[in-house]
């Protein structure tokens, strides 16, 4: 079971306090009218489901009921960080070849 | 009763302690202190089942968890194991004896040394690797009839339990900082070192005893005193430290995630009389800040003919047996070995008083110390010599020798003996490394897997990592325990031991060993609890299995309870030279949680019976059980489902409730329908946004539906909203729905909108919801109403008041009708419900009216053709499809799912929409979920329309009615279609989906 660090509570809590809800970082469109079919069905299913760092929506729903973002590698499901909604994505690229050090 | 392979001396059992027990119903005698097996042994038994596949006789071959052969039934008691409450498959190394325990073989009927399943055995070229793939694929109609039993006959070798559990479980949840599995030299060091550093440690065993090989060491020394002395020591120095947990009997069988580890705790199954208030087992669930990994090393069989016999024994398990249990395992004994370890054995064995006739050395040049002990004892020694053979069926009685020379293996004869001691080395125990996901390093010198570089905050240490040697291991212990609690802050000094003896020494040997037998004749076991030999290893080669994982189902090798521990080195050894491929290459299967079997019981803990899933329960429950209501399980709530009366089936009681809520009132609990407040300034523009209709014109006092879709366009649920102010909204969702439902607003008001200043709160719990239905609801509930006008005029359908009832208790008062008939639902406190209820049905009784459940709720909604999300809908449907278009507000410019309402798979023709359907001849009622087609009896394979959502028989229509949803279903009103059933095609009219009232005069009386 994940050990997950909320970043509202400003604590460890264990998995089953939370709810992954998919790839973070991925706007609803402030127009979805002005989009074709083609770039619509890329908001609603194409994820990028990389091997390695991801970042993620996570909602700490029997906690604080808040949403934050963690970064997650996919392979070994440790936790990279984790920063509150609204902040911006980290440099995933940069944090994998810290990691790889 | 006499112990006759009992030693006059020695060993920790407590001879002071007799303890009486059975096996397959003989009464035997043991010690307190003894297993299952060391106590069998001690009464010269060494057949103590039969083999899975070919029920060959089968003797105890371990000391410890790994053991595959002497599995064994247990209970308590005799009176227990006779009522069928035996725990099955438990291994008799690690079962501890008490006074009344009752044990069984298995897997052999009718009994242990007359088994008529031992046929297989002589029919053994039917049972190669793969037979069953082989065997049972022709021709199909054996398949149910001749097939599918004889597997599930032989499948499995104990029984399971016929009666419920009665013993109770536990379950703790713990933290600690460093977290040992496994009290041998290493785990003690590594427990003291990060215990005297001020760490908190869990220092777990699977045995009863702390010590792992301290418990056998004859000679050692530790610190200048004899092991079991210093054991003594350590563990009064842990057991003194309050940020100690000990924890014996208890298997760390599962590495999770982020350092969370699963233990199971045996607490009672050793006692005779234990105390009824404790648990059996206890489950641990431990989130460590670090591991250290001691599981040890575990020896490895050799694969040469027949060494499956009872009587052939690991050499170490001899050793343990003789020095910790004061047992021998034979009388006269030959060891057959690649590794010093086993000569240790046997020296320790002839010196506790057993003969040793020869060691036979698969090396032509062992130690040259250890030839001269074994001259000093009078122990003839063979090198360069492998055991070929062995003569005996239900015990060794002889054991073949052959020379290994350049010219092959020549026969040097046979040995009279009673019980042979193999060891093909150590095989490091990196289970628990590989639970944790990490990688293996094959080391060719050692020819062994250590643990590589690991991945969660966790080390290895000791023996488990191919560290030889009390002193090494001790070292590395205490390395490894500082390291741990160094990691949490815990700087601590490394303790030093100076350690003397146990060496496990050199010498090792993987695969099978050559003999001089006709090979297509002689078996060499690999797995002994799977039986698989050697020959099936290179049969499956042979057949195109390259990957061990493939070579591993394909033969069931290493699948055993042990899951290959014993077995897997060999296997592999085996399938590398069959292959030509070097071992890492080929690959070693991967380990698993759990590493040893767990109780059902264990796992499930406290979450059984009433336990198992909480149950939700309205405040007018109590009042509707007491009214003989039949419930329903609808999420986690009980639900009253119908009010029979007076010898009334199911059938008559929601005819007489649907007829008598059209005729006169009906009184339904409503409680359960979600309820979520939406309070804010931008609540109404929140409204807009997650459901498809329009807001911000419903003016205060007025309720409306709401249909909500995810972002893909299809209907996920749908509520009456009541707007009590500007700012305040008094939502209801489906009574499944409610949780997903407010999830998914936080998503998207958290996420997305955040300019939105919106509160969410469920109320579910805050009101409790009497719905009050019928052209006579108004005459109900008026007497009981404080301050709200009820006319039609003042309160029309679809409004929402608040006020009191009943002098002063508060209400929120909603006109709406889930029936068709004119009707209100009282949201009143729960803690008032119950008085009010009684009082609103003494007024329903009075009109005679009736209470009704929800299937009446079913048919009357049905009637109306109301949609029920989650019967007409099925995450696939859109608005469009169940005719609800009226529901989208066309102006507004977005909401959640309108742009996908225009993608041309939802736009396109033939979808399927909702439509009614009649049964031509008025009488049959339609099955829910059948399949609707144009022909009466379609040709194979014909696609189908659609299929019928719900089906019910309607009192109000005379007739059955049902809602199907049917492709381009709406252009087909009119049209005759059928259902075809194993007993021909049923004909149905299509017609609108609304069977009463379709103008909706009754809504407004």
């Amino acid at each position: 079971m994940l050990l997950i660090h909320c970043p509202w509570c400003g604590i460890e809590r264990p998995e089953i306090e939370f709810r992954c809800g998919g790839e973070a970082h991925i706007d609803r469109p402030g127009q979805p009218g002005d989009l074709d079919d083609r770039q619509w069905a890329d908001f609603l299913y194409m994820r990028s489901n990389p091997k390695g760092l991801l970042a993620e929506r996570w909602r700490h729903v029997h906690g604080c009921g808040r949403f934050f973002n963690a970064v997650r590698h996919t392979v070994s499901d440790s936790f990279v960080c984790v920063y509150k909604t609204g902040e911006p994505c980290p440099d995933l690229e940069a944090l994998a070849r810290e990691g790889a050090q | 009763m006499t112990q006759r392979n009992r030693t006059q001396e020695g060993g920790r059992i407590d001879r002071e302690a007799p303890v009486s027990f059975t096996f397959d119903g003989k009464r035997y005698q043991g010690f307190a202190g003894d297993t299952l097996a060391s106590a069998l042994l001690a009464n010269d038994v060494h057949l103590v089942g039969r083999s899975f596949k070919y029920h060959r006789p089968r003797g105890i071959v371990t000391a410890g968890s790994e053991e595959p052969n002497a599995l064994v039934g247990v209970a308590r008691s005799q009176a227990r194991h006779l009522s069928g409450e035996a725990t099955p498959n438990l291994r008799a190394t690690q079962v501890e004896i008490h006074d009344g325990l009752a044990a069984e073989s298995q897997n052999r009927w009718p009994s242990l040394s007359f088994d008529i399943g031992a046929v297989n055995d002589k029919l053994s070229p039917l049972f190669v690797a793969g037979f069953y793939y082989k065997t049972f694929m022709w021709p199909k109609s054996f398949w149910n009839k001749v097939y599918e039993p004889f597997i599930r006959s032989a499948a499995g070798l104990g029984r399971a339990p016929k009666k419920p559990d009665t013993d109770t479980y536990a379950n703790t949840y713990a933290h600690c900082d460093v977290l040992v599995a496994g009290s041998g030299p290493a785990g003690l060091a590594a427990a003291l070192a990060a215990a005297r550093s001020g760490a908190r440690v869990i220092l777990a065993d699977e045995q009863a005893e702390f010590g792992g090989s301290l418990l056998h060491e004859r000679g050692a020394e530790i610190d200048g005193k004899p092991a079991s002395d210093w054991l003594a020591g350590a563990l009064a120095e842990l057991g003194d430290n309050p940020r100690v947990t000990l924890l014996p009997r208890t298997t760390v069988f599962g590495y999770f995630n982020h350092n969370f580890l699963a233990l199971a705790e045996r607490v009672t199954d050793h006692l005779a009389k234990p105390d009824p208030e404790r648990p059996r087992e206890r489950m641990w669930q431990v989130r460590a800040k670090q591991v250290v990994i001691a599981s040890g090393a575990i020896e490895r069989p050799l694969v040469f003919p027949e060494n499956d016999r009872p009587g052939v024994m690991m050499a170490e398990a001899g050793r343990i047996y003789a020095n910790r249990y004061g047992v021998l395992p034979g009388k006269r004994i030959a060891v057959a070995t690649a590794c010093d370890s086993a000569w240790r054995a046997a020296f320790d064995i002839a010196e506790a008083g057993g003969a040793i006739a020869v060691i036979a050395d698969l090396r032509a040049d062992p130690p040259a110390d250890l030839v001269a002990r074994a001259a000093a004892l009078g122990v003839r020694v063979e090198r360069g010599c492998a055991v070929t053979g062995v003569i005996g069926k239900t015990r060794v009685k002889r054991v073949l020798l052959g020379r290994i020379s350049d010219a092959g293996v020549l026969s040097a004869g046979e040995v009279d003996v009673d019980c042979l001691l193999m060891s093909g080395g150590w095989t490091p125990n990196v289970s628990l490394h590989s639970q944790a996901r990490g990688k293996l390093d094959w080391q060719a010198d050692k020819g062994a897997f250590l643990p590589g570089d690991p991945v969660q905050a966790q080390g290895s240490a000791g023996s488990c990592r191919g560290v030889d040697g009390l002193a090494e291991v001790l070292a590395d212990g205490a390395r490894a325990g500082v390291a741990a609690a160094t990691a949490v802050g815990h700087e601590g000094d490394t303790p030093e031991f100076a350690a003397t003896g146990g060496e496990a020494g050199d010498g090792w040997w993987l695969g099978a060993v050559p003999h001089d037998r006709d090979a297509a004749r002689v078996r060499a076991f690999v797995d002994f609890q799977n039986d698989v030999t050697a020959k099936d290893v290179k049969l499956a080669v042979r057949e195109g299995m390259q990957s061990i994982e493939h070579i591993k189902r394909y033969t069931t090798t290493g699948m055993a309870t042990d899951q290959g521990r014993l077995s897997n080195m060999n296997a592999l050894s085996i399938a590398s030279g069959a292959l030509g491929n070097e071992i890492p290459q080929v690959g070693l299967t991967t380990f698993r949680q759990p590493y040893t079997p767990v109780t059902f019981g264990t796992l499930a803990t406290t979450s059984r019976g009433d336990l198992f899933d909480p149950v939700r329960k309205t405040p007018i429950h109590d009042w509707a059980a007491k009214q003989g209501a039949a419930f329903e399980d609808v999420a986690l709530w009980k639900r009253a489902w119908y009010f029979p009366k007076g010898g009334e089936d199911m059938h008559d009681a929601v005819a007489r409730e649907c007829r008598t809520v059209r005729e006169s009132v009906g009184l339904f609990d409503a409680t359960t329908l979600g309820k979520i407040e939406i309070v804010g300034p931008d609540a109404a523009e929140f409204l807009n946004r997650i459901y498809t209709n329009p807001w911000t014109k419903l003016g205060v006092g007025k309720l409306r539906y709401g249909l909500m879709l995810n972002e893909a366009g299809f209907i996920m649920d749908d509520g009456v909203v009541g707007r009590l102010a500007e700012d305040r909204f008094h939502v209801t969702t489906t009574t499944g729905g409610a949780p997903r439902v407010l999830a998914h607003m936080e998503d998207y008001l958290q996420t997305e909108w955040s300019d939105l200043d919106v509160w969410l709160t469920s109320t579910t719990e805050q009101w409790a919801v009497i719905a009050v239905q019928g052209p006579k609801a108004r005459e109900a509930i008026a007497p009981l109403v404080d301050d709200i006008d009820l006319s039609g005029d003042a309160f029309p359908h679809m409004s929402v008041r608040e006020g009191h009832v009943m002098g002063g208790i508060p209400c929120r008062l909603f006109r709406m009708s889930f029936t068709g008939e004119a009707g209100y639902e009282i949201n009143v406190p729960p803690s008032r419900a119950r008085a009010i209820w009684e009082a609103v049905w003494a007024n329903v009784e009075k009109l005679g009216g009736c209470a009704y459940g929800t299937e009446t709720m079913h048919v009357l909604r049905a009637e109306k053709g109301y949609i029920i999300v989650g019967q007409e809908t099925d995450g696939t449907v859109t608005p469009d499809d169940v005719g609800m278009t009226w529901a989208i507000g066309k102006k507004k410019p977005d909401f959640v799912g309108k742009r996908s309402l225009a993608r041309p798979d939802l736009v396109a023709e033939g979808r399927k929409q909702m439509v009614g359907l009649l049964t031509k001849d008025g009488k049959t009622l339609l099955e829910e979920g059948a399949q609707v087609t144009v022909e009466r009896s379609p040709a194979r394979g014909t696609s189908a329309l659609g299929h019928v959502t719900s089906s019910y028989r309607s009192p109000a229509a005379g007739r059955p009615i049902a809602l199907a949803m049917i492709a381009g279903g709406r252009a087909r009103i009119g049209e005759t279609l059928h259902v075809p059933m194993p007993d021909g095609g049923i004909a149905v009219e299509v017609v609108r989906p609304v069977f009463v009232d379709p103008e909706g005069t009754r809504l407004n009386v």
